[in-house]
């Protein structure tokens, strides 16, 4: 097991009190293994990301623990983190087109990053040069400035810099999201063959794009309101999601071959509770069109199927109830007090179980 | 670089003819005419002689010319190196007298803008990550920044001068001392300099700090400063990062001081009785020297380009950006 | 390298780099609003403002300071002990229970004179920033705005102005120019310190211009100046606040060098003149030190008011700066 996280909690310091942006998640991810992190922006999906290897500002680790190859990894403490940064853990950061010092060339950057590592850049020249043609870059690159080079050839600059030590786990945060379709392509699929050929060990890919992560990763994640809410295998996700919030992200996906003028895309109705005084239980509950009384209290995060893991109550009862497999049609018709509990907040799914039946 | 560099000339070229020309054109501009006011200084009675001088002045400044051709020799004169000739030192040429004070300006500005830039750039910096340093060099720094330059001058000059007498109140050196090279003429200098030296600086120096501390904590917030810290690199290289590229705006900011220092120059030169361009100007002012006027004029613009040229060539060295694209950062 | 991703960069720099604070307060803050616009405000923003606002105590501190010093100008002169130009004593006496800063060479009272010199210090300051601030406003705008060959020329005016040194420009048409008003004063400290304005004001422009709601406005047929003024200039609204209160107080210490060097106006009475006066008149020979000492503090206490609750209202502008 390359990562492992325990009930890690996360908040955000403001005036008006702390954000509990991470709020208790445990996960796992294996060797070789890349995971996505879904979710909406404002999710605690980058913030979840972040606290893996830079606690800044007024981020605060409020509990829980992480583990990466079997060691305590000590993201509260700064000092002791250095050690670990880009060589155990690593991150391809959101903001990757502008992480490059606009006033020094790529190369001498990396070599005073890794000076200030206690290493040398001489070390590790003909790998850096290997890896840079690897992603399509000049060979010339290190000589240029960032300000010479487009914002997709500075993002795979980015790539290759925060790679250059193989980390055991890389956090690629957004890195597709400012991309044209075919660049967005390109890059999965040199997140892929950097696993594939060892420069990382395993990859959590943080995005709010489900199409790009049904393309590249091995497992999807789903995050909700600082909670998780689901994670499963990339293929059972997509195909047979089991919590109601995963089942509207997809639905508010387009899909090839539509053709939108006939059908409208629709988006979650309403908006993520406040994360300074989230109400108890579950957090998807107001925008939820089968909510009911049970959901007042916290959904564990429960594993429903092998391998599938879901923190709803109603995913539970189809479960348990038998329909089993056929979960997804089960629970697109809304029925018995799930139905009753907010007729009006119907659409989003309705739509939802209409495509279904196209 | 070429062009960055083309262009920059360019506005040098055009700022030297736009000053030069407001040299030539305030005294026909403004209301009265400085010959007749010249002429009336000799306090003649009587008509007759009045209007001779009137006519001879008239030719002699050329002022009875078509104003194209007035304009054409102001130019003529200009690339002579004429300056004209000074009405109330009459006969000593402007260009000589300038000659004269312009080493004490000189040695006033440039340590004085030098020290505080530096100093301040390096304070600031420290200031942007120590508490304790930035709670006394902010306060300072504005405080320093809201006192008019005269007062301060003043203030120095009362307390450390007429009250305390560590330093001398006026004067570039002692009265009826020979200059040359002897111990006590250089010392009677440097003894008079550094009031005058130490006021032009302070004001300087709180504008520098303050304003490198708040672009170096803008620094550290930027993106590559996180990605750095990010991938576990020490803070010295951040900070050293952070404080270059904060110098970056820091030294186009010079540029655009240089007229507001020269003007706290005049003020302290004048409140020193330091017998540098500033005090010429305003004698120059007050006696209706008007060629004096505007020799220095046009000598203080010379000055304030050849800095700025300086300043430009400093810049296209520190930013590799000005050095290798078309995008002139400091335009 | 696509134009969007330099511009940014680029803009930032420049907003940076030309913040008004380089008048004669060289950079004190970079202003909140100059780091890339925000969307126009609702009136749910207003009052976010307005709470911090009353909260921030430098703010509170530097405007209550600033009130009382306009409050003593406004209403002062009324109450001053003594007819204030008018010599009412013997000359250069100390500070003393009748006389509470003394009186001058000439027997002037120099408590009711600094009351009296008050208004046109502030009068003249009001009229620089005002000055200052409409000329930068209109032709960073224009510049920004419409870009191309009309803001090379803008830009080039901009640091032709900015080469000439204002204090030599004025003693030599001072020279001339034998007597004139607060207004012309005013008038000359705005002409010539709009640069700092304008170029800032250019660059946020610069920025603004290519975000989405520009775009929806000009497709929505809105006109150029009615976007600048109803789309543009609301954005930038904290930021010319900001501006406008350095520039008040750079002008004030402007003037003071002016009114010292003997160059101010004529009529009239304001702190940089009873330094003029004090020098002149050998106070600094003679000891008088109750002749210069306060004007300067005064105005000192002035400027340095308007730079604190200029910091103050910064932080409430600007959360990142609101929150450490």
């Amino acid at each position: 097991m390359s990562l492992s996280v325990e009930n890690l909690r996360i908040a955000y310091r403001t005036l008006r009190g702390d954000v509990q942006a991470v709020d208790g998640v445990t996960f796992a991810v294996a060797d070789r293994e890349i995971m996505g992190l879904a979710g909406e922006s404002g999710c605690g999906k980058s913030t979840l990301g972040n606290s893996l290897i830079f606690i800044e500002g007024r981020m605060k680790h409020v509990g829980g623990t992480v583990e990466l190859d079997g060691k305590a990894l000590p993201i509260s403490d700064d000092r002791a983190m250095n050690h670990h940064r880009m060589r155990d853990v690593s991150i391809i950061p959101q903001y990757a087109m502008s992480a490059l010092n606009p006033t020094k060339k790529v190369g001498t950057l990396a070599h005073d990053l890794l000076k200030s590592r206690g290493m040398k850049l001489a070390k590790v020249l003909p790998e850096f040069r290997r890896r840079v043609a690897l992603v399509g870059l000049p060979e010339n690159v290190l000589e240029m400035y960032p300000f010479e080079l487009s914002g997709g050839m500075r993002q795979r600059a980015t790539m290759v810099i925060s790679t250059l030590l193989n980390p055991s786990l890389l956090i690629a945060d957004e890195v597709t999201s400012a991309l044209d379709v075919s660049n967005q392509r390109a890059v999965g699929e040199l997140l892929t063959e950097f696993r594939d050929l060892g420069y990382v060990k395993s990859m959590i890919v943080i995005t709010h794009d489900l199409s790009i992560l049904a393309q590249i990763a091995d497992t999807i994640m789903v995050m909700y309101a600082g909670k998780l809410t689901e994670k499963a295998s990339a293929s059972t996700m997509i195909d047979k999601p089991l919590h109601p919030y995963t089942q509207a992200l997809l639905s508010s996906l387009p899909e090839v071959g539509v053709r939108y003028e006939d059908r409208e895309l629709t988006g979650i109705p309403g908006r993520p509770p406040s994360l300074l005084s989230p109400p108890p239980g579950c957090r998807f509950r107001e925008r939820c069109p089968f909510a009911y009384d049970k959901c007042v209290e916290d959904p564990p995060f429960m594993e429903l199927l092998p391998g599938h893991q879901v923190a709803c109550w109603k995913a539970a009862d189809d479960v348990a109830g038998g329909a089993g497999r056929e979960h997804n049609e089960a629970s697109a018709t809304p029925s018995g007090g799930a139905g009753d509990a907010s007729p009006e907040r119907g659409p989003s799914l309705g739509a939802r179980a209409g495509k279904g039946a196209e | 670089m070429t062009r960055y560099f083309a262009r920059k000339l360019g506005l040098y070229v055009l700022a030297f003819w736009a000053g030069v020309t407001i040299d030539w054109a305030i005294p026909r501009l403004m209301p009265g005419n400085p010959i007749a006011a010249y002429v009336d200084r000799f306090a003649l009675n009587s008509q007759g002689p009045w209007t001779a001088l009137y006519k001879l002045f008239d030719k002699a400044f050329g002022y009875n010319l078509p104003l194209w051709d007035q304009y054409w020799h102001y130019w003529d004169n200009l690339f002579h190196g004429n300056l004209g000739i000074s009405l109330y030192a009459f006969p000593e040429k402007v260009t000589t007298m300038i000659a004269q004070a312009a080493p004490y300006t000189l040695a006033l500005l440039v340590p004085a803008i030098l020290l505080s830039y530096v100093l301040g750039n390096r304070i600031g910096a420290m200031a942007a990550r120590r508490k304790v340093l930035d709670n006394t060099v902010l306060p300072l720094g504005y405080l320093f920044q809201a006192m008019p330059y005269a007062w301060l001058a003043l203030a120095a000059a009362f307390y450390l001068a007429a009250v305390e007498h560590w330093f001398p109140v006026e004067g570039g050196y002692a009265a009826g001392l020979a200059s040359g090279f002897t111990w006590a003429y250089i010392s009677s200098l440097l003894y008079h300099w550094f009031l005058p030296f130490l006021t032009v600086f302070l004001v300087s120096f709180g504008g520098w700090s303050i304003g490198m501390r708040n672009l170096v904590i803008y620094e550290l917030e930027t993106d590559y400063a996180r990605y750095l810290r990010a991938l576990g690199a020490r803070g010295r290289l951040v900070r050293r990062y952070a404080y270059r590229n904060a110098v970056l705006p820091q030294l186009s900011g010079l540029a655009l001081q240089l007229g507001t220092v020269i003007g706290g120059n005049i003020v302290t030169e004048v409140v020193f009785n330091y017998p540098g361009l500033g005090h010429l100007i305003y004698t120059a002012a007050t006696d209706q020297d008007y060629a004096l006027l505007q020799g220095i004029f046009i000598f203080i613009i010379v000055g304030v380009l050849v800095a700025n040229f300086v300043i430009d060539i400093v810049y296209i060295w520190v930013d590799p950006r000005t050095r290798l694209s078309m995008q002139g950062a400091a335009a | 390298m696509s134009g969007v991703d330099q511009a940014a960069p680029g803009g930032t720099t420049t907003a940076r780099g030309a913040s008004p604070t380089a008048v004669p307060l060289a950079g004190a803050t970079a202003p909140a609003g100059a780091r890339g616009g925000r969307e126009a405000y609702d009136s749910g923003r207003r009052w976010e403002f307005l709470y911090f606002a009353v909260r921030n105590k430098k703010l509170l501190l530097g405007l209550g300071v600033e009130i009382i010093f306009v409050l003593a100008a406004i209403i002062g002169p009324y109450f001053a002990p003594y007819p204030a130009k008018e010599f009412v004593a013997a000359a250069a006496l100390h500070p003393s229970s009748q006389h509470l800063l003394g009186t001058t060479y000439f027997g002037q009272d120099v408590f009711s004179l600094l009351l009296d010199s008050l208004r046109e210090s502030y009068l003249v300051g009001f009229l620089g920033a005002a000055f200052a601030g409409l000329i930068g406003l209109a032709i960073g705008f224009v510049a920004g705005w419409r870009g191309g060959w009309l803001d090379e020329v803008l830009q080039t005016l901009t640091y032709i102005v900015v080469m000439i040194p204002s204090l030599v420009l004025l003693i030599v048409i001072g020279a001339y120019l034998k007597s004139h008003s607060a207004f012309f004063e005013g008038v000359f400290i705005g002409v010539t310190t709009w640069p700092w304005v304008a170029r800032a004001v250019r660059a946020q422009t610069f920025t603004l211009r290519q975000r989405d709601f520009v775009d929806l406005a000009r497709l929505s047929g809105k006109r150029g100046p009615a976007i600048v003024l109803k789309d543009i200039a609301p954005n930038m609204a904290s930021y010319i606040l900001l501006a406008f209160i350095l520039l008040f107080g750079s002008s004030m210490l402007i003037a003071v060098n002016y009114d010292f060097l003997g160059l101010g106006p004529t009529n009239g009475i304001s702190l940089g003149d009873m330094l003029n006066l004090a020098e002149l008149w050998s106070g600094l020979q003679l000891h008088m030190w109750w002749w210069f000492i306060p004007p300067g503090a005064v105005m000192t206490l002035m400027v340095a008011a308007l730079l604190v609750a200029n910091v103050g209202l910064d932080e409430v502008f600007n959360p990142k700066l609101r929150e450490t």
